[in-house]
C-alpha cells in the first residue's frame, strides 16, 4: 500500500468504529424517545440511558480522532469538505453539543417526571446528528464537494437523494444496532422483561434497515452512478456482500436469542458500509483529487502514521478494559460492595513539617532565580519544574485539614 | 500586501464579509472552553488528593467529599466534551484555508491530543463507574492517566496555539509550506513553553478559587462544619500557592512575547514608537501613538522586557499600520490579567501568611475568595484574548492573516447567533445541574449539606 493511503485507513477504521459505538448510542436516543409512557416504558428508557452512561464520552472521541487525523493527513480535501459541506456539520455539531448537554441534565436529575421531559429532546438531537452527517458523507460519496473554499452548493452538497439515503442509513442502523446491544445488556442485567422488549425491536428495525439499504441502491444507481458501479461491481461489491450476510446473520442470531455474537456480527455489517463506500470511490477523495495528490507530504505522513501506532498500542489495552468492565456486568446499576475501612488509619500530615517548608522555599528560590533571573529557555523550564515543586511541598505544609473549626460543628445540617 | 512574506493559501483567495462575526464566534467558543478545560487540568489531581486522605484515615468527610466532587467532575468533562468538540468542528467550519494550508503543519498536535482526550474518557468512565466496585488500589490508580491526560492534552493543543505565535518547522517557497517537520514545528519551539505552563499553572488557579469560592460563601453564611472547612482549604491552599507562582510565570511569558512578538510587546504596552528606556505605562487609553491618561513608570517596561533599564523597546510604528492588533483591547486585556493575577497572588500570600502563624482569617478575607473564583475566570480569558488578539491581523504569525484563513461560505452571522443561543442554554443547564449536585445525597452518604 501506498504511505499516502495508511492514514486514510486509520481515518476510515475510526469512521467505522465511530459508526458502530457512537451510532448504537444515538439509537439508544431513539428508543428513549420512542419509548411511550407508563411504567414498563420509564424502564426501557432506563436501561438504554444506563447503558451508554461508562462508554458515551469514549464512543463520541472516534469522531475527533476521524477530523483531526484526516485533516492533518488531507488538508486540502478536508478544507474543501468543510466548507462546502458547513451547513450540515454546523447542524451536526449542534446536535452533539445539544445532545451532550441533555445527557449531562439528565444525569442529575431525581425523578421520572424530570427524565420524560429532557428524552424527547435527547431523542431528537439523537435522530438529527447522525443524519446530518451521514447527509455530509452523502455529499462526498455522490461527488458534490469540488474542490475549494465552499466551491460547492452550501444546499444541495447535502440535500440530495443520495445525501437522504445514507443520512436515514445512518439513523436506522444506529437504532438497530442500539436494539441489538440492549437486548444483551438487558438479559445481563437481569431485566427479563426488557429483553423481549429490545428483542422485538431489534428484529423489526433490522428489516427496516436492511430495507432501506437495498432501497437506497436504487436510488444511488440513479442519483450517483460513479458510486453505484464501484459498489456493485467494483471494488466494493466483496464489502457489500460481507455487510448483507452479516446483516441477515444478525437478524438470524437476536432472533435465536444469540444476542452476544449478534453484537459483533452487527457491528461487521455496518462497518462493511464504510469500507464498502470507502472502496467504491477509491482512489478519488473528491473530484479530481485523488487520495495521493491530497495527502500531505511524507514527513508529515509518517509522523501521523507514528503517532497513531503509538496511541493505539495505549489506546486499546484502555478500551479494552472499560469495555471488559462494562460489558461484564461490573458498572451496572445495582447495589454495590461497600468500601472497606482501612485497617489502621495513618497519619496524613507530613512527619518534618518544617523540612519540608523549608525545602519548599527552597525550591520557590531556585525556581524564581531560574525563570525571572535567568534568560535560557532550558533554564526557565527547569526553573518551571522547581515551581511546580514549590506548590506540592508548600501544600503539604500549608494545608491544615479540618483544624481550623471555631465554629462547633453544630451549625452544619 | 506586507513587506513579510504571505503564504498564498491552498484553497485560493476568499472572500468573507463577515470575518468580524467568525472570529467572535471562535472566541465565544474558547470562551466557553477553556474555563472548563481547567477543571479538566487541575480537578482531577484535587479528587484524587481527598480519595488519598479517605484512604489513609479511613473517615468518612473525605469520602464524602470525593465522592460528591467526582460527580461535579463527571459533568464538566461532559461540557468539556461537547465544547471542545465545537472547536474541532471550527477548524474547518470557520478557517478551512488555515487547516487546508497548514494541517499538515500543525494538524498532528490535534492528532495526539485525540488520544490524549481518549484516555481521559476511558478513565474517567473507570474511575467514575469504579467507585465501591473496583479495589482501593486500582480506583487511585484509574485516575493517574486522568490527571495525565489532563496535561498531555495542553501540552499538544498548546503546541499548536505556539506555533501559531512563531511558526517554524517549515520552508515557504512560491508561497507554499515545503519540507515539513511536523515533530519540530511543534514540538522544536522555545515559544511552546512559557505558554503551556502558564496555561497549565492557570488551571490550578481557576480550579482553586473557583472552587473555593461556594464553600467561602458558604462560610460567610455560616456553614462551617469539618466537611465545607476541608472542602474550603483544599483549593484555596492550591490557588493560594499557584497564585503567586503564576505571577514568576507571566514575568517568563512577557520576556517571551517581547523576544518572538515585538509588535504584540508594543501593543500590550502601548508603545507607539520605538525608544530606549521604555516607561510602563499603567491604565489609560492608546491613541494616536501615545497613552493618554496612563500612570507612567520610567524604564520599567525596558527592564521587565529585556532586564535592562535601557534596552530598546520596538514600537508599534514598526509596522505598517494594517499589520498592527486593535491596541486598546490588547492592552486592556493585558491589564486587566496583570491586575487581577496581582490581587490574587496577594491573596494567596496574606492566606498562607495567616495559616503558617496559625491565626485565623478575617472576614474580608472570605469575601474575597468569593470574588476570586469569577475573577479567576476573567484573567484567564483576558489572558487568551492578549494572546490571540495580540496576534492579529495574522492567523500564523506574519505568515497567513486570519482574513486569508476564513471560509467563503455564507451565514456565518447565522451559525453565530444559533451558537450564542446554544451557549446560553449550555450554561443554563450546567448551574442547574451543580446547583442539583450540591443537594442530591452522594449515594449510601449522608447529607452534609
Ligand atoms: C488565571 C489566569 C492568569 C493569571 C492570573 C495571569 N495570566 Fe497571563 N495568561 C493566562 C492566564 C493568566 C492564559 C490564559 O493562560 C494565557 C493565554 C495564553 C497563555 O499562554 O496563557 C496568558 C497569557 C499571557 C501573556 C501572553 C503570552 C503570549 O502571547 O505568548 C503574557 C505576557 C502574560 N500572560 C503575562 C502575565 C503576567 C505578567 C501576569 C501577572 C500577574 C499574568 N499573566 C497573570
Ligand atoms: C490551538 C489553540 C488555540 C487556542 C488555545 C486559541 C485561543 C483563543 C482564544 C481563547 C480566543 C478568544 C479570545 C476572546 O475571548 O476574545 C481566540 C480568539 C481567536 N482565535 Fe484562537 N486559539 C487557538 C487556535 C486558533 C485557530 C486554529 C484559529 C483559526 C484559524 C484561531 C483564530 C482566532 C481568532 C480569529 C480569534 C478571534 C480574535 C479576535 O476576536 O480578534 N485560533 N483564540
Ligand atoms: C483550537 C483549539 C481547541 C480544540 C480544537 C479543542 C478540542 C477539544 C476537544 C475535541 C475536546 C473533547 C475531548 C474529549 O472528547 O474527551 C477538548 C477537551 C479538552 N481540551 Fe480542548 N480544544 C481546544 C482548545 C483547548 C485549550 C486552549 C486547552 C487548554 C490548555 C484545551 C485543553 C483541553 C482539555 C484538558 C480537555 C479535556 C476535557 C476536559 O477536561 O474538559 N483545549 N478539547
Amino acid at each position: 500500500m501506498h504511505l499516502s493511503m495508511i492514514p486514510l485507513v486509520f481515518v476510515l477504521i475510526g469512521l467505522a468504529l465511530y459508526v458502530v459505538l457512537g451510532g448504537a448510542d444515538f439509537g439508544a436516543g431513539w428508543w428513549q424517545l420512542t419509548a411511550g409512557t407508563g411504567e414498563h416504558a420509564d424502564r426501557v428508557r432506563e436501561l438504554a440511558h444506563d447503558s451508554m452512561a461508562p462508554v458515551w464520552e469514549a464512543n463520541h472521541v472516534w469522531l475527533i480522532f476521524v477530523l483531526t487525523v484526516f485533516w492533518t493527513a488531507y488538508p486540502k480535501a478536508f478544507g474543501s469538505i468543510a466548507s462546502t459541506l458547513s451547513v450540515a456539520l454546523f447542524i451536526a455539531s449542534i446536535g452533539i453539543i445539544s445532545r451532550g448537554a441533555l445527557y449531562a441534565l439528565r444525569s442529575a436529575t431525581t425523578t421520572t417526571r424530570e427524565e420524560r421531559r429532557i428524552d424527547p429532546a435527547f431523542g431528537l438531537s439523537s435522530i438529527v446528528t447522525p443524519f446530518a452527517l451521514g447527509a455530509a458523507v452523502g455529499g462526498i460519496a455522490s461527488g458534490r464537494v469540488p474542490v475549494g473554499n465552499a466551491a460547492g452548493s452550501l444546499w444541495t452538497s447535502w440535500l440530495n437523494p443520495t445525501s437522504a439515503i445514507i443520512g436515514a442509513l445512518a439513523v436506522v442502523t444506529g437504532i438497530y444496532m442500539a436494539a441489538v446491544f440492549l437486548s444483551g445488556d438487558a438479559g445481563r442485567t437481569g431485566n427479563a422483561d426488557l429483553i423481549e422488549s429490545y428483542r422485538t425491536r431489534a428484529l423489526v428495525s433490522g428489516v427496516v434497515a436492511g430495507a432501506l439499504a437495498v432501497g437506497g441502491l436504487i436510488v444511488i444507481h440513479g442519483d450517483a452512478p460513479r458510486l453505484y458501479h464501484g459498489l456493485v461491481q467494483g471494488d466494493g461489491l466483496p464489502a457489500l456482500i460481507v455487510s448483507a450476510l452479516a446483516g441477515i446473520g444478525t437478524i438470524a442470531l437476536v432472533w435465536l436469542r444469540r444476542f452476544e455474537p449478534a453484537r459483533y456480527v452487527a457491528g461487521v455489517a455496518v462497518a462493511a458500509i464504510v469500507a464498502g463506500w470507502a472502496l467504491a470511490q477509491k482512489p478519488q477523495l473528491l473530484p479530481g483529487l485523488t487520495v495521493s495528490q491530497a495527502a500531505a507530504p511524507h514527513d508529515t505522513l509518517v509522523a501521523v502514521i507514528v503517532a497513531v501506532i503509538a496511541g493505539a498500542v495505549i489506546l486499546f489495552p484502555s478500551l479494552a478494559a472499560l469495555f471488559r468492565l462494562t460489558l461484564g456486568g461490573q458498572f451496572d446499576p445495582g447495589d454495590a460492595a461497600a468500601e472497606a475501612r482501612p485497617a489502621t488509619p495513618r497519619a496524613v500530615e507530613p512527619r518534618n513539617p518544617r523540612l519540608v517548608a523549608r525545602l519548599a522555599i527552597g525550591a520557590l528560590v531556585i525556581g524564581f532565580g531560574l525563570v525571572n533571573v535567568a534568560s535560557s529557555t532550558l533554564a526557565h523550564v527547569i526553573g518551571a519544574g522547581f515551581l511546580f515543586a514549590f506548590v506540592g511541598l508548600g501544600f503539604r505544609v500549608a494545608l491544615s485539614l479540618g483544624g481550623e473549626a471555631e465554629e462547633p460543628a453544630a451549625t452544619s445540617k | 500586501m506586507s513587506p513579510v512574506f504571505a503564504a498564498s493559501t491552498a484553497l485560493g483567495p476568499v472572500t468573507q464579509k463577515y470575518l468580524v462575526e467568525a472570529r467572535q464566534m471562535q472566541a465565544l467558543s474558547f470562551a466557553v472552553h477553556i474555563p472548563l478545560v481547567c477543571f479538566g487540568i487541575a480537578f482531577p489531581a484535587m479528587v484524587l488528593f481527598v480519595e488519598w486522605l479517605f484512604h489513609r484515615t479511613g473517615d468518612e468527610v473525605y469520602l464524602t467529599l470525593a465522592r460528591r466532587w467526582t460527580r461535579v467532575m463527571v459533568a464538566l468533562f461532559a461540557v468539556g466534551v461537547i465544547t471542545g468538540t465545537i472547536l474541532s468542528f471550527e477548524m474547518g467550519l470557520l478557517w478551512p484555508n488555515f487547516t487546508a494550508t497548514f494541517g499538515s503543519v500543525f494538524g498532528l498536535g490535534f492528532a495526539i491530543e485525540g488520544f490524549s482526550f481518549f484516555l481521559e474518557a476511558i478513565f474517567i468512565g473507570i474511575y467514575v463507574y469504579g467507585w465501591d466496585r473496583l479495589s482501593r488500589r486500582w480506583h487511585m490508580l484509574s485516575g493517574a492517566p486522568i490527571v495525565l491526560a489532563g496535561f498531555t492534552g495542553s501540552l499538544m493543543v498548546i503546541a499548536v496555539n505556539a506555533w501559531m505565535n512563531h511558526p517554524g518547522g517549515f520552508e515557504l517557497v512560491a508561497g507554499k509550506a515545503v519540507h515539513i517537520n511536523p515533530w519540530r514545528a511543534l514540538f522544536g519551539n522555545w515559544y511552546l513553553w512559557h505558554e503551556l505552563v502558564h496555561m497549565y499553572v492557570a488551571g490550578y488557579v481557576v480550579t482553586g478559587f473557583v472552587v473555593a469560592a461556594p464553600y467561602a460563601y458558604g462560610y460567610l453564611k455560616g456553614r462551617r462544619g469539618r466537611y465545607e472547612l476541608t472542602a474550603l482549604a483544599i483549593p484555596l491552599t492550591v490557588a493560594a500557592l499557584a497564585a503567586p507562582v503564576q505571577v514568576l510565570i507571566g514575568d517568563w511569558a512577557a520576556r517571551a512575547v517581547a523576544e518572538g512578538q515585538p509588535t504584540k510587546l508594543a501593543s500590550l504596552e502601548g508603545v507607539g514608537h520605538t525608544e530606549r528606556g521604555a516607561p510602563e505605562t499603567l491604565g489609560g487609553w492608546y491613541t494616536n501613538g501615545e497613552v493618554k491618561y496612563g500612570i507612567e513608570i520610567p524604564k520599567l517596561l525596558s527592564f521587565l522586557s529585556y532586564h535592562n533599564f535601557n534596552a530598546q523597546v520596538q514600537g508599534l510604528d514598526a509596522v505598517p499600520a494594517n499589520d498592527r492588533p486593535p491596541v486598546n483591547i490588547v492592552r486592556f486585556a493585558f491589564q486587566t490579567m496583570v491586575g487581577i493575577g496581582t490581587l490574587m497572588a496577594l491573596l494567596g500570600i496574606v492566606y498562607l501568611v495567616l495559616r503558617i502563624r496559625r491565626r485565623s482569617l478575617p472576614r474580608w478575607f472570605y469575601w474575597a475568595v468569593v470574588v476570586a473564583g469569577p475573577a479567576s475566570v476573567v484573567a484567564l480569558i483576558a489572558g487568551w484574548v492578549t494572546t490571540e488578539v495580540g496576534r492579529q491581523p495574522w492567523v500564523v504569525y506574519q505568515v497567513m492573516r486570519t482574513s486569508q484563513a476564513v471560509t467563503g461560505a455564507g451565514g456565518i452571522p447565522i451559525g453565530y447567533g444559533v451558537l450564542a443561543l446554544v451557549y446560553v442554554a449550555v450554561a443554563a443547564g450546567v448551574v442547574w445541574i451543580l446547583r442539583r449536585l450540591a443537594r442530591t445525597p452522594v449515594r449510601g452518604q449522608p447529607t452534609p449539606v
